[in-house]
């Protein structure tokens, strides 16, 4: 964990309202693991005070890439930034996935919603290398919300794709796409990351057919590591549930550590 | 010729006058990665109840202008674990280390001051009687004055270390408080608190915090704070620490000629990790330039 005030802007690229850069940080690069995110500044003066958590897209060499989608001001304005200027950046932060430690044979089944395929590239190149046969299920509203689609069957990581609208891949919620991967093959481990409803959904998908999860989760953050308590989510150790910081004890977290909202 | 910055409250010398601000600073250790803790004048460290504290639902935060508004609710570990698995980490870190005293009713303060005084490693303690996100409406003990001095007095004469009282700036009349806790027998007093505050979400007309309102703080509240410490600072002869804003050496310095002995770094800590160490350099640089020999000079040297 360390501060890198001047990570340059080597590549970007956009779709609509998806963004990718990759930023020269080589130095964070080396420490970073998948399901680990950056704190990034997305301006020089004081307002938007806070910085932006994103979660690590891909590492290369050196460099580690993000990729968000535009949701407010503070991403309106990283939106703006253009290859060769800087951003500073802190990371990696937070727990990132627990991969395991032999891979060999082991079906990985990685779903992302929307902007929630982020950390879930990166995830499955690690999970392959280790020797896991990997699947990504990747959903969307609409095509236009399943933009690197393409990077991960250009990497040879088999994927499927969902829209809410049908106009690309199978219609429905990504889960629909889980159920029927399930019923093909039973995975052996789920790695989850999209809205709080699709987790809880798949969480409740895994729970029911007993398959170990792991689940991302995204939150407002003052910090990004551990020293102002703002990001917390209810997670049950033994101990019936506290509020516990995502930024610090998350952002991944087994799914059957998570007591979500409203559950019973 | 380097500045000379250190900061003299009476009962404590501080290397300089730059101390990191309760409740965003975590325990202190947090920030070990990004900078070198002795390079500071001292750590508040976050709020202390007796027992281990739940603190409110999420979400707890909402960045606004320049700000951001927080209703943590005082989460924290409570006094046996800071003192079991916290405070030996924080002996050897070469700075002061100050804890932020909490308490749900005046015994509570008593409870936690009477266990850390067993402790050592402690510099002194700042009574938070002014968090306005654990009780109705921002309620505190220091919105008046004789729960003020009541409860400052019953704390003064039962520990044996400094007291700092924490002011909050949702008063009327600021110099009536602090002369409540100078009166009481506070050794300083520290001031501001966060201000009061609602963030509401227009479309679906309810509060964007779920404690409905939270804190303020942030550059925002800077000229706000600046105002407060300057009457408080008229009003006591007893130190003032000043905080509210501070994210920069030069309002670092603006709080010292406002009447601030020291300050705090709160919100600031959030953005930029090393922004402690970044203002202690920044008053040295400014004084530097200005041909200040001893930054302590500054202090209350406000002309009008």
């Amino acid at each position: 964990m360390r501060q890198e005030p001047a990570a340059r802007i080597a590549f970007r690229e956009s779709w609509d309202d998806y963004i990718l850069l990759r930023l020269d940080a080589p130095a964070v690069a080396a420490e970073a693991q998948p399901g680990q995110f950056l704190m990034v500044r997305v301006g020089d003066t004081l307002d938007p005070l806070l910085r932006r958590p994103l979660s690590l897209h891909a590492r290369e060499g050196g460099a580690l890439e993000i990729f968000f989608q535009v949701a407010g001001r503070g991403t309106a304005l990283l939106a703006e930034k253009r290859e060769g200027e800087t951003l500073d950046i802190l990371g990696p932060l937070g727990r990132g996935f627990d991969l395991g430690a032999d891979c060999r044979g082991r079906r990985a089944v990685l779903v992302g919603g929307g902007r929630g395929i982020a950390p879930l590239f990166y995830l499955g190149r690690e999970l392959r290398a280790k020797g896991a046969d990997v699947k990504v299920l990747y959903g969307g509203k609409t095509l236009k919300d399943l933009p690197i689609r393409d990077r991960f069957a250009a990497d040879g990581l088999a994927i499927a794709c969902a829209t809410d609208d049908g106009s690309f891949g199978r219609a429905g919620f990504v889960t629909g796409l889980l159920e029927d991967e399930i019923a093909r093959r039973v995975p052996d481990v789920l790695f989850v990351c999209g809205p709080d409803p699709m987790m809880r959904a798949a969480a409740g998908i895994a729970a029911a057919r007993r398959i170990p999860a792991q689940i991302s989760l995204e939150s407002i953050m003052g910090c990004g590591f551990g020293a102002c308590w703002g990001c917390v989510k209810r997670i049950a150790r033994g101990d019936g549930g506290r509020w516990r910081k995502i930024c610090e004890d998350g952002p991944v977290f087994p799914a059957e550590e998570i007591l979500w909202e409203g559950a019973e | 010729m380097t500045p000379d910055l250190a900061a003299d409250l009476g009962f404590l010398k501080l290397r300089n006058p730059v101390l990191a601000a309760s409740g965003t600073f975590g325990y202190g250790l947090e920030f070990a990665p990004f900078m070198n803790l002795t390079d500071i004048g001292g750590i508040v460290v976050k709020g202390l109840y007796f027992g281990p504290r739940e603190g409110n639902p999420p979400p707890r935060l909402v960045e606004t202008a320049s700000g951001l508004i927080n209703a943590i609710g005082l989460q924290g570990v409570g006094v046996e674990a800071f003192a079991a698995e916290i405070l030996p980490k924080l002996r050897g870190i070469g700075t002061a280390v100050i804890v932020n005293v909490c308490g749900a009713d005046d015994d509570e303060y008593l409870r936690v001051i009477e266990f850390l005084d067993r402790q050592e490693g402690l510099a002194a303690y700042e009574l938070n009687i002014s968090c306005p996100n654990v009780k109705k409406n921002g309620a505190c003990p220091a919105l008046r004055p004789e729960t003020t001095r009541t409860l400052i007095a019953r704390c003064k004469a039962r520990s044996r270390r400094p007291l700092i009282a924490k002011l909050s700036p949702n008063v009327a009349d600021i110099a009536e408080i602090a002369r409540a806790a100078e009166d009481g027998g506070a050794d300083a007093v520290s001031l501001i608190n966060t201000l009061l505050a609602l963030a509401i979400d227009a479309r679906t007309r309810r509060p964007k915090l779920a404690n409905v309102y939270g804190g303020l703080s942030g550059p925002a509240i800077k000229p706000i704070a600046l105002r407060l410490v300057h009457q408080a600072a008229a009003a006591v002869s007893i130190p003032v620490i000043g905080l509210g804003g501070i994210a920069s050496g030069e309002d670092a310095v603006e709080f010292m000629i406002a009447g601030a002995a020291a300050v705090q770094v709160g919100t600031a800590n959030f953005v930029d990790p090393a922004a402690t160490v970044r203002i202690v350099r920044q008053i040295s640089e400014f004084c530097e330039r200005e041909n200040i020999a001893r930054s302590a000079d500054l202090v209350g040297t406000f002309k009008t």
